[in-house]
């Protein structure tokens, strides 16, 4: 019984979310979820309003973005970042914080289909615009976008962590030129770091999904 | 030191001039303008500065576009680098600035970075970016200019106390197609050559451009007198992405009989400034475009350079630039 006893305690993390019929990824989505509703309860409560009152004129806190086509209302700091703002607020963490200098790309999202690093970008910036990240590009039937099921096809990741980013630059290029050469593909793909320097693995997938979709 | 959340400030998002000008006032020194932010929150993230409001004008859409004018273009201060670099006009009639802005980082930064912030940025000198109490940063010690300072990417000309470069891919270009700076204020609006728009520390070690606190970059206007003209640019760096140039150059050139009938030139990295180089301009003038008189322009260029401990490859280097200019614009 004792024994028993010890075996519950040192459950890990993982078995008892396994036991909960749950993943790491839903897991942490879920904590971030519930800080979000959180703060949002603070400020219509008026738990923060002290901090809220900023000077006349400057933006207000409470707003609503259009993220993956979905308008969510969110509180965000003036000084917030768009990175940020997805990862911890929304729970969108495909978009990854590599550097958050704008020096790796990893967090590459598409902004009115611009790709631009969300870590440089100010939450507030993007009021009114159309922000896509790596979770919006599925479709309606959950089928993966044409360049995701490329980058799979020709094995593009090696460990993934800057994907999400390779992946919106690619989306950005082929938006506004279907049928790149591989150079001006290179070129395009050049803001986005891969460590593992997978970078040929990259081209090939870009160049077989402009293939695949004219 | 904190390396992850900005600190606090109060935003603005002001949609018209004159109210970018009164928030501009009203925090002087405690104010920030941000226009695309690609220099600004490295700035903000290292708390090495913490300007109590930021303005962020990119919502004015005056300050956005190019149009064409009689005497040459205007180009909007927050006109994106990736807007110049795909720009037909540009492209056609002032090559060299599509060129240059190709160069600037990485295409997610030319897509969000302006023209104005390209030449407004700060310098990229390490010690002052780490936010150290030196000359530049209103301190009274450099700690670059030392016998153990890693000073590889600093000037050979003009150094005064400070020894940090311009950094700007476009402001070559800009000296080079001899435009202006519109630079408005509270009392007015008046213009600037592009080559008295930046100033070394022999003038103020504390700034990079004419512009004080309250003053606001409008636009650049190029006139059309090298609109066709022969053009070059090139950037030496590190890495192609993102890195900032070691040196680049830019020239234009009117060739008239293969002789060189008129030429201006600027060259990046060397110095605080976009340095002109007007002795190798007065050297080529009236010479054919050809190998003797690049070699000649080249080592006009390089004379009264001082080089650091870790910075003479610049010089070479420098030289090795002009030629080629000389020799394939």
């Amino acid at each position: 019984m004792n024994t028993n006893f010890s075996r519950e305690v040192v459950l890990s993390d993982d078995e008892a979310m396994g036991r909960a019929g749950m993943s790491r990824r839903d897991f942490i989505k879920g904590i971030i979820a519930t800080g979000a509703s959180i703060s949002a309860m603070g400020y219509v409560f008026g738990g923060c309003a002290g901090d809220m009152s900023s000077a006349p004129g400057a933006v207000e806190r409470l707003i609503s973005l259009n993220v993956n086509g979905r308008v969510r209302r969110v509180d965000v700091l003036p000084q917030e970042t768009l990175a940020m703002t997805l990862r911890y607020k929304l729970g969108l963490t495909g978009t990854k914080l590599g550097c958050d200098r704008g020096e790796c790309g990893a967090c590459t999202v598409l902004v009115d289909d611009v790709a631009m690093y969300s870590c440089s970008t100010l939450t507030h910036r993007v009021r009114g615009r159309s922000v896509v990240t790596v979770e919006g590009l599925e479709g309606e039937d959950g089928d993966l976008h044409p360049v995701q099921r490329a980058f799979i096809e020709e094995l593009g990741p090696q460990c993934g962590f800057c994907t999400p980013g390779q992946v919106m630059s690619a989306v950005a290029l082929l938006n506004i030129n279907p049928s790149p050469t591989r150079e001006e593909a290179r070129v395009a793909m050049s803001g986005t770091l891969c460590r593992c320097g997978a970078y040929d693995n990259y081209l090939n997938s870009v160049m077989r999904a402009a293939k695949e979709a004219s | 030191m904190l390396r992850d959340m900005m600190a606090n400030f109060e935003l603005y998002q002001p949609t018209a001039i004159d109210h970018a000008l009164n928030l501009m006032n009203r925090y002087g020194d405690g104010g920030w303008v941000l226009a695309g932010g690609q220099d600004s929150f490295d700035w903000f993230k290292d708390r090495a500065k913490k300007p109590g409001a930021v303005i962020d004008i990119n919502g004015i859409d005056d300050l956005h576009g190019i149009r064409e004018t009689a005497d040459g273009i205007e180009i909007g201060a927050l006109t994106t680098l990736t807007e110049i670099e795909t720009s037909a006009l540009i492209k056609e009639k002032y090559g060299v600035l599509a060129d240059a802005a190709r160069h600037v980082a990485s295409p997610q930064i030319r897509n969000v970075g302006t023209i104005g912030g390209n030449v407004c940025q700060d310098t990229r000198c390490w010690y002052y970016r780490y936010g150290l109490d030196c000359y530049r940063a209103g301190g009274n010690t450099c700690y670059a200019d030392t016998p153990e300072g890693i000073d590889r990417e600093h000037c050979l000309f003009g150094a005064d106390r400070c020894i940090a470069v311009s950094p700007s891919d476009t402001a070559p270009a800009l000296v080079a197609l001899d435009a202006r700076m519109v630079v408005v204020n509270g009392d007015g609006e008046k213009e600037v050559q592009a080559e008295d728009f930046f100033i070394g520390p022999d003038v103020d070690i504390m700034r990079m451009t004419i512009l004080q606190p309250g003053d606001l970059l409008k636009s650049i206007v190029i006139p059309n007198t090298w609109a066709g003209a022969r053009f070059y640019f090139e950037k030496v760096a590190e890495r192609n992405t993102w890195d900032f140039a070691l040196v680049n150059i830019a020239a234009a050139m009117k060739v008239d009989n293969n002789a060189i009938a008129d030429i201006r030139m600027a060259c990046g990295g060397v110095a605080c400034v976009p340095l002109r180089l007007t002795v190798v301009e007065e050297v080529v003038k009236g010479s054919p475009q050809n190998g003797a008189s690049a070699d000649l322009a080249a080592s006009a260029a390089s004379r009264g350079a001082t080089p650091l401990n870790y910075n003479g490859f610049k010089i070479p280097l420098m030289e090795s630039l002009v030629k080629r200019a000389i020799r394939e614009s």
